[in-house]
């Protein structure tokens, strides 16, 4: 029933707010690379929107800048929804490694955002087990990360990522390590849970496929200088499964957008 | 491999399910004469030199006054016990004390130096000078200044010991994944949550490592100290035995002192690996066993 709902109001994401908005977003690193030149994007209330471009296209760096963690050289991140504190934004992270603490077990690694925040193990264990259920690793809440395989380490990742219940998911080539079992299955589970759940998320991907595939927007990018050339919609519904993978109306967007990603790359781009 | 395993635990069974052949049982052997020779063999290579030193000691006719026989050796350690026990009990009290000043003095100052750029600018020179001047040429120094024998060995055994802590950890504070860091800056944690749940964990094996160096640096720097400061009495441990034996030509004696010091020595080695497998054996590559 949420999917449903949340689904219907995909439709129309022009007429949810944004979370957040680049606004004229520029960086230049301190050896002179121009990693991103004045790019400007609103992401809308519940839509999956994925960064797509060549590596040095700057689409980590756009992700580095809305979590904060770098700043930009000019322009300004914005997060209309939120009150003028501004001291913490309700969003998380997925790094392209799993990035766990190996010295801890699973339960301790997607309990850290909490224990962060001063939640004790006690208080912390439902919605560690909840975010652990989603993800479908419940009964491996006491094993150490070097007993699980690579997707199975994804999935601890994620579940430490939604474990905070945040409004905004930022995943940084996620699957790009993974075999392409693995990835498509986990493909379906992130859909699934985002069907259920409903948070906005930023994905960046080099994958065309992976793209058309996950989201309801996609972001073209390039590179020197990193900038968008092409904002454009995927409008096939949800939810979306093996069989949409094989459809005509796929491998219609993959087509498009692979075009829209060489036409940027082919103006004077040596990759 | 499974079946080589479950034939050795369970051969009847194994057999009627599938035979061994030749060539899984011969695999079968080699495994159980390594398990076994991982032992055997280092035991026997000792005994055999015991045995040796002591055929030499009668084919030579080498009177014990130069070369003591091993029995004598351990004769000596029985008859001096009393002596050589108390002068052990002092021996290990200035090499825990150091170990212990070493690991919480080298354990602080590595947190410090991680947590401020400019204090390690300023101490780390300190650090340095500490740890390559011999300690057997500030000793002398540092028994004149220091009225307390003991404290005076003492900081002599730390200033040996110290150093390869202190280097270690920093080293460690400084090797957590960055991806991790960015992760805790993400969150929001304070700097205390990053060292509690991220720096220090990460340093641990660089920790223990440096740990086991301060641990057999402690014994030599308290025997070097007490060599230097020389003196007999109450307060004097193996070295002094050593010395003091060495000047009557007790030589059986200084074996023994020698032997006490080598068991020591040993046994701080062992405790230090089992504490370093202890802590490791869940998650850190070095104390996984791996299947092959």
């Amino acid at each position: 029933m949420t999917a449903m709902v949340q689904t219907k109001k995909l439709h129309d994401p022009a007429a949810s707010q944004a979370v957040v908005s680049l606004k004229g977003i520029s960086k230049t690193f301190s050896n002179g690379t121009v990693a991103l030149n004045n790019m400007s994007l609103d992401i809308r209330q519940g839509e999956f929107v994925s960064l797509l471009g060549p590596s040095g296209c700057g689409k980590s760096t756009a992700l580095r800048i809305v979590t904060g963690l770098t700043g930009p050289s000019t322009g300004r991140v914005e997060w209309p929804q939120e009150t003028a504190d501004g001291s913490e934004h309700e969003l998380s992270f997925v790094f392209q490694e799993p990035t766990l603490m190996p010295w801890a077990t699973v339960f301790a690694n997607v309990w850290l955002p909490l224990r962060l925040k001063g939640i004790s193990k006690g208080a912390a264990h439902d919605r560690v087990m909840e975010a652990l259920e989603m993800v479908g690793l419940a009964q491996f809440a006491k094993s150490y990360p070097r007993e699980l395989s690579g997707g199975m380490k994804m999935r601890v990742s994620i579940a430490r990522a939604l474990v905070t219940k945040p409004k905004l998911l930022l995943m940084d080539e996620p699957f790009a390590a993974l075999d392409e079992i693995t990835r498509f299955k986990l493909n379906n589970d992130l859909l699934h849970l985002w069907e259920t759940f409903g948070w906005t998320v930023v994905f960046v991907t080099h994958s065309v496929f992976e793209s058309v595939y996950l989201s309801n927007r996609i972001v073209v990018m390039a590179a020197r200088p990193g900038r968008v050339v092409n904002d454009m919609p995927i409008d096939a519904p949800y939810p979306r499964d093996e069989s949409f993978r094989t459809s005509t109306v796929y491998s219609g967007f993959c087509r498009e957008v692979s075009q829209a990603l060489h036409g940027a790359m082919g103006a004077g781009d040596h990759m | 491999m499974t079946v080589a395993l479950t034939g050795k635990a369970d051969p009847a069974g194994e057999t009627a399910a599938a035979p061994l052949d030749a060539e899984e049982l011969k695999r079968v052997r080699a495994a159980r004469i390594e398990s076994v020779g991982r032992w055997v063999i280092p035991i026997v290579i000792v005994v055999v030199s015991v045995w040796l030193w002591d055929r030499i000691c009668t084919w030579n006719e080498i009177p014990h006054y130069i070369l003591p026989k091993p029995a004598l050796v351990f004769q000596t350690l029985l008859a001096d016990w009393p002596i050589l026990s108390v002068a052990l009990l002092n021996t290990l009290k200035i090499t825990f004390g150091a170990l212990f000043v070493a690991t919480a003095g080298g354990l602080g100052l590595a947190v410090l130096f991680t947590q401020s750029k400019w204090i390690e600018i300023s101490f780390f020179p300190f650090a340095v000078i500490l740890q390559v001047t011999p300690i057997i040429a500030i000793a002398p120094l540092i028994l004149i200044y220091v009225d307390s024998l003991s404290a005076s060995l003492l900081i002599c055994a730390w200033i040996v010991a110290f150093f390869p802590i202190l280097s270690n950890t920093v080293l460690g504070l400084n090797s957590a994944d960055h991806n991790l860091r960015n992760l805790f800056q993400l969150y929001g944690a304070s700097r205390w949550q990053t060292l509690r749940y991220l720096r220090l964990p990460a340093a641990m094996p660089y920790f223990l490592a440096g740990l086991k160096i301060a641990g057999g640096l402690s014994l030599i720097g308290a025997i070097v100290a007490e060599f230097v400061a020389g003196s007999a009495g109450s307060g004097s441990g193996l070295a002094n035995q050593i010395l003091e034996s060495s000047y009557r030509l007790n030589m059986p004696r200084m074996f023994a002192a020698l032997l006490m010091i080598s068991v020591t020595g040993i046994l701080i080695f062992l405790t230090m690996n089992l504490l370093a497998h202890l802590i490791l054996r869940k998650w850190h590559e070095s104390a996984l066993k791996r299947e092959v």
